[in-house]
């Protein structure tokens, strides 16, 4: 069966040919070798079941993606009195002054791409599961959009921190960091352990106990 | 570099692709060739010509930069009066108060730490290899972590949140720029080229045929 497979695949996987293929450095093992003898990174066989992992750090992300709304983001005290902002009040006072590019900037950095990366992976995660070798391109690209944007996501964290240590000008004016902060940057470390610990080697494969699989590549 | 179709006998002659499992011939690459998966496309090995001692060149540029930019001030804000001098250190250390106070030094880890530690791991891993000796001890441990620590690394994205805070502070105060940011703006551009010299399958390669 594996070998009617390999000739019918336009390319062979180091899966068809019964290796593990290190995803640190890229030499391959034998299937079942436990730790890659060359750079000594554990070897992830391509296997469906760490897609729970992938699951867990999701929830995870998700989960802490909502007191991230609820509590402020930032106090700001000035001259006038003090107010204290969540992330989607923030852009809504930005819209109220007029400040729509900022607003905007904002408002998609914040509340579309965490949204956004959520459901990519998540769409991701049940996509590899059913469908066949063909949807390949296009999931790639998408995790790949998914892994890059994962980190810049903390800009907004770097933001609160940089505007919290430079606005300190005793009663004129001050800007000090709210608790969404720390589950903001929580949501954002997990979505990138989603991100990372999702196999793209997934994406290429079929069903993994599928008998069809071999027919349709 | 030719997509496998028969197993050969050699495993070390293989290059499994790590976003699509794809198996590949390594073949030798002559000085200005690259090898790309053959179905994902993604980029599998780049030229060796300029790369041992060009990356350790650019690890030690970065440490010193890195130096500059904790220590010397970072931003100057002036409103009606007042200023307020503030350091990258200043910037994580914003959170060290009360619950937020892990925050604080996940920031410093992920701006300062992290990457000071990437920069003295590729250090290590490279120097005997750019001076044609066999690979230090541990060498494979300490590539694996600077490649594990590489997403966790984010100076790059701490210079554009500082552009990003400077937007929005613009209108309510003057700001100046101290010698450390100019630092961090170059060590950004020094980390890009660094990662853009680097060819991870060379290094193995390399630190294997100890």
């Amino acid at each position: 069966m594996g070998r009617d497979r390999r000739a019918l695949s336009a390319i062979c996987t180091a899966h068809d040919a019964g290796l593990t293929g290190c995803t640190s450095c890229g030499r391959v093992w034998p299937a079942g070798t436990l730790d890659c003898g060359r750079c000594g990174a554990r070897l992830r066989p391509v296997d469906a079941s760490s897609l729970q992992v992938v699951w867990a750090w999701l929830a995870a992300g998700v989960i802490f993606y909502i007191p991230a709304n609820l509590y402020p983001m930032l106090r700001t005290s000035v001259l006038t009195g003090s107010s204290e902002n969540t992330i989607l009040g923030g852009v809504i006072e930005l819209v109220s002054h007029g400040n729509l590019g900022v607003a905007a900037i904002v408002f998609i950095a914040s509340i579309v791409i965490p949204i956004g990366k959520f459901l990519a992976i998540a769409y991701l995660a049940l996509a590899v599961g059913t469908e066949r070798r063909a949807g390949g391109h296009r999931h790639l690209i998408l995790f790949e959009v998914v892994d890059f944007i994962g980190r810049w996501s903390m800009i907004d964290v770097f933001v609160v921190a940089i505007l919290s240590a430079l606005v300190q000008l005793g009663f004129v004016a001050a800007i000090n960091p709210g608790p969404a902060a720390v589950s903001f940057a929580l949501s954002v470390a997990f979505t990138m352990l989603a991100a990372q610990s999702f196999d793209p080697r997934l994406i290429w494969r079929g069903p993994p106990d599928d008998p069809d699989t071999s027919d349709d590549a | 570099m030719p997509p496998v179709r028969e197993q050969p006998r050699d495993l070390a002659a293989l290059i499994a692709c790590p976003r699509c499992d794809a198996l590949h011939l390594a073949e030798p690459l002559g000085p200005n060739e690259r090898a790309a998966c053959a179905r994902c496309g993604t980029l599998l090995v780049t030229p060796r010509t300029r790369s041992f001692l060009h990356v350790v060149a650019l690890a030690f540029t970065a440490m010193i930069l890195m130096v500059a930019a904790v220590f010397f001030p970072f931003l100057r804000i002036s409103a009606q009066g007042l200023s307020h001098d503030s350091s990258v250190f200043s910037a994580a250390m914003t959170f060290a108060d009360g619950i937020l106070a892990p925050l604080s030094l996940a920031v410093l880890l992920t701006i300062v730490g992290l990457p000071v530690l990437r920069f003295a791991a590729l250090i290590y891993t490279l120097w005997p290899l750019a001076n044609g000796r066999p690979a230090w001890p541990h060498a494979a441990q300490a590539f694996r972590v600077a490649e594990r620590l590489q997403p966790w690394s984010m100076a790059e994205i701490f210079v554009i949140g500082t552009a990003v805070a400077l937007v929005k502070v613009a209108g309510l105060a003057s700001i100046g720029f101290g010698p450390a940011f100019w630092a961090f703006c170059v060590l950004i551009i020094v980390t890009a080229l660094k990662n853009a010299f680097m060819s991870k399958w060379t290094i193995w390669d390399a630190i294997d045929a100890r």
